[in-house]
């Protein structure tokens, strides 16, 4: 592992994610909002293969983390009116990791009663606590209940996410690459073995949980502030089923793969949707001549899924084994 | 672990994004196409409320193509175009970005839930693009802006209907209010109901409250009727509706219950069963309606979709009409001139009754009462604001 070139990366991403901020507005609106889509997808489905590729454990609670972050950090910069660019970066920076510590704090609770379980047992623990985190918020008052929280600024740029998808990519990358960090992948491959060896399996479980939960937190402020309309639906366990199929899809423990699949699986509906919106195919009379992908959009998508796992089990684009898996 | 390659691959994905982005900038003036005007539609068309999104979009759609069979409006035919938004919260701001800068309509229809008008309407009021939600009754909808109209009414005003029906209609004059608190309809339901019934001059004997959830209610029918009042309002939803009414019949209270547009289920009669007959209360549309208006779409909804139509067709079609009806108007497709239009409509005749668009953007219009008879919703009569 070369940290030269990985601290290079992480500039030049932000750096990239700063310049494509500049010309934001020649940017189509839908498109623009697509791409922050895909960098809150790929910060949450980064930040889950920690804890699911990585580590081994196998969580499915990853929205609920999500949700914490997006009520923290929109609860609180609500609590501000206009303000210039520099105060709103500011506070929207402090909101953001505000989201992220809260969402920590929370993937601590999750992660020390989970410490006794393992697989199966411990996805039921994490779905529950999920849940749990939906209805409190939904039974909260103070964040307008079931009928949702509306966040007054649309702050959530290209900067922002890129930045921060970059970050995630960096510090995950970094942490599982360290010397520290092998002992997540020592968990995954033997807990006994791992155990045996001197690693303290409860206190990598627990961190890769916190870090985890924290980029989901901050993915949710993310979120809160480009949708600016929250409500605790939107983060049920549907939605955390959704960041698991991108992380199992791009390959269990192989970023890159998991970029690439938050990357396609939120651009596939759209893409789908714009097949079917084309108005005249050359050589087609007919009008709309796709027209029926619009119906049949999340069949094709669900299909498409089911292929993938069939032909590619080890996940789409573990096209070389890296050094990191087994 | 090469960490370079990420790097490569991103820039890549962002060229790919950069061309893409290229190749959907909305064409020339938004919705002036050549021969039609834009208007798009976000409905849950899958998902878990598809059947409220597939009515709404029914009835958009009839309403569309009526207006096209009629000559369109201008000169041009309107084109509607449907985004379906799978009921999921985050859905709905995408494709209304879509149908706005990619697609370039000239106004937004949509949606029936509230939470995802909402989610819509501050995108529409940025953009400066008229939306009007067919049947989204909560308030804080059209307190977004100045862009964002429905042709529904809101939730206090059915209690203030239900009042007027009580004192006048069924003459009551001592009412007890068994309120949800856990529910923000049921409470703001309740409010207006009392206001409206104790200035017609009628007296609540009793207040109760319970929780959505509840399975027993005997604690509160029991010392409501110690207070002896000729009837009982309960502004819930049918699951605790059809409860309450079999346990009061069980205490022996024969009184009338009645409540709003929540009791409005299959499901209510199914749970409730003999308890609730002769039991009222308000919605907005009925099919047994006999004004000309609601006949006329009765018929042409069911030979079209050989089904009876809904309340959430009702507004649908209505919340097509009315924004072509706007555009004739105006004569222009330019989004503030659509918008004054909007909010100038007066007594338009829709199939959910004559709607006037008030100072708060809401539709002020009539409710329909419906009576439980034989198991069934039968009309008894519509009550003007």
């Amino acid at each position: 592992m070369n940290f030269r070139h990985a601290k290079t990366f992480l500039l030049g991403a932000i750096a990239l994610g700063f310049l494509a901020s500049l010309f934001a507005d020649r940017i189509n609106p839908y498109w623009l909002f697509i791409f922050y889509d895909i960098g809150i997808s790929i910060v949450m489905a980064v930040s889950l293969n920690l804890i699911n590729g990585y580590t081994g454990q196998f969580s499915l609670g990853h929205a609920g983390f999500m949700a914490v972050g997006a009520y923290s950090s929109a609860v609180i910069t609500n609590q501000f009116g206009d303000l210039s660019f520099l105060a709103a970066n500011g506070i929207f920076a402090v909101a953001l990791l505000a989201g992220g510590l809260a969402a920590a704090l929370a993937g601590l609770l999750v992660g020390i009663p989970s410490l006794r379980l393992r697989g199966d047992y411990l996805a039921i623990v994490t779905l529950g606590f999920g849940e749990i985190i939906r209805v409190i918020l939904q039974n909260m008052d103070k964040v307008g209940g079931a009928r949702g929280l509306s966040v007054m600024h649309g702050w959530t740029n290209l900067f922002w996410t890129f930045g921060l998808a970059a970050v995630t990519v960096y510090v995950v990358a970094s942490l599982v690459n360290s010397t520290y960090g092998r002992g997540f992948i020592a968990v995954r491959d033997d807990e006994v073995a791992a155990e045996a060896m001197g690693i303290n399996t409860t206190k990598y479980k627990v961190t890769a949980f916190v870090v985890g939960a924290f980029f989901a937190g901050i993915a949710g402020g993310l979120y809160a502030h480009s949708k600016q309309f929250i409500t605790p639906g939107g983060f049920g366990f549907m939605q955390s089923i959704a960041f698991v199929v991108m992380v199992i899809l791009g390959g269990m423990g192989n970023t890159i793969g998991v970029i690439l699949a938050a990357i396609l699986l939120t651009l596939l509906p759209e893409g789908l949707r714009m097949l079917s919106g084309i108005e005249h195919l050359p050589g087609l009379t007919a009008e709309r001549p796709l027209g029926w992908i619009g119906d049949t959009r999340m069949i094709i998508y669900s299909l498409l899924l089911i292929v993938l796992m069939l032909t590619r089990p080890q996940g789409l684009f573990s096209l070389k084994k890296s050094s990191v898996q087994k | 672990m090469n960490i370079l390659r990420p790097s490569i691959i991103c820039t890549v994905a962002f060229t790919i994004a950069g061309l893409l982005t290229g190749c959907n900038k909305p064409s020339s003036v938004p919705g002036a196409g050549d021969d039609t005007i834009k208007v798009g539609e976000f409905a849950s068309l899958t998902g878990s409320e598809a059947t409220f999104g597939q009515s709404s979009h029914n009835g958009t759609q009839l309403a569309v193509d009526e207006i096209n069979a009629a000559g369109g409006v201008l000169g041009k035919k309107i084109q509607l175009l449907t985004e379906d938004d799978q009921s999921q919260a985050g859905q709905s701001a995408t494709v209304v970005r879509k149908l706005i800068s990619s697609d370039g309509v000239v106004a937004i229809l949509g949606e029936v839930a509230s939470s995802r008008s909402l989610e819509a309407a501050p995108i529409c009021q940025q953009n400066k693009i008229p939306m009007i939600s067919p049947s989204s009754t909560n308030p804080r909808v059209t307190e977004v802006g100045d862009f964002i109209f429905r042709v529904c009414f809101i939730d206090p005003f059915q209690g203030t209907v239900m009042a007027n029906f009580a004192r006048k209609t069924l003459k009551l004059q001592n009412v007890a209010v068994l309120t949800d608190v856990k529910s923000d309809y049921s409470v703001g339901l309740a409010k207006f109901f009392k206001e409206g019934f104790t200035t017609t001059g009628g007296k609540i004997a009793a207040e109760q409250n319970y929780s959505g959830g509840d399975k027993d209610f005997n604690a509160q029918l029991t010392s409501i009727k110690a207070a002896n009042p000729d009837g009982i309002f309960v502004p819930g939803y049918y699951t605790e509706v059809g409860l309450i009414a079999l346990q009061a019949k069980q205490l022996g209270l024969t009184i009338p219950i009645f409540g709003g547009d929540g009791w409005e289920s299959p499901s209510l009669v199914q749970i409730g069963g003999a308890a609730l007959e002769g039991d009222y209360f308000s919605t907005h549309f009925s099919p047994q309606a006999s004004t000309p208006a609601v006949q006329n779409f009765v018929k042409k909804y069911e030979a079209k979709f050989k089904d009876a139509p809904d309340a959430m067709a009702a507004l649908g079609y209505d919340s097509a009409l009315i924004l072509a009806d706007a555009i004739k108007k105006t004569g222009s497709t330019d989004g503030t001139k659509i918008r004054d239009a909007l909010a100038a409509e007066k007594d338009f005749p829709g199939a959910s009754g004559n709607i006037t668009i008030d100072a708060n953007r809401n539709a002020s219009k009539p409710a329909v009462i419906l009576e439980i008879k034989n198991g069934a919703f039968q009309y008894v009569q519509t009550v003007a604001p």
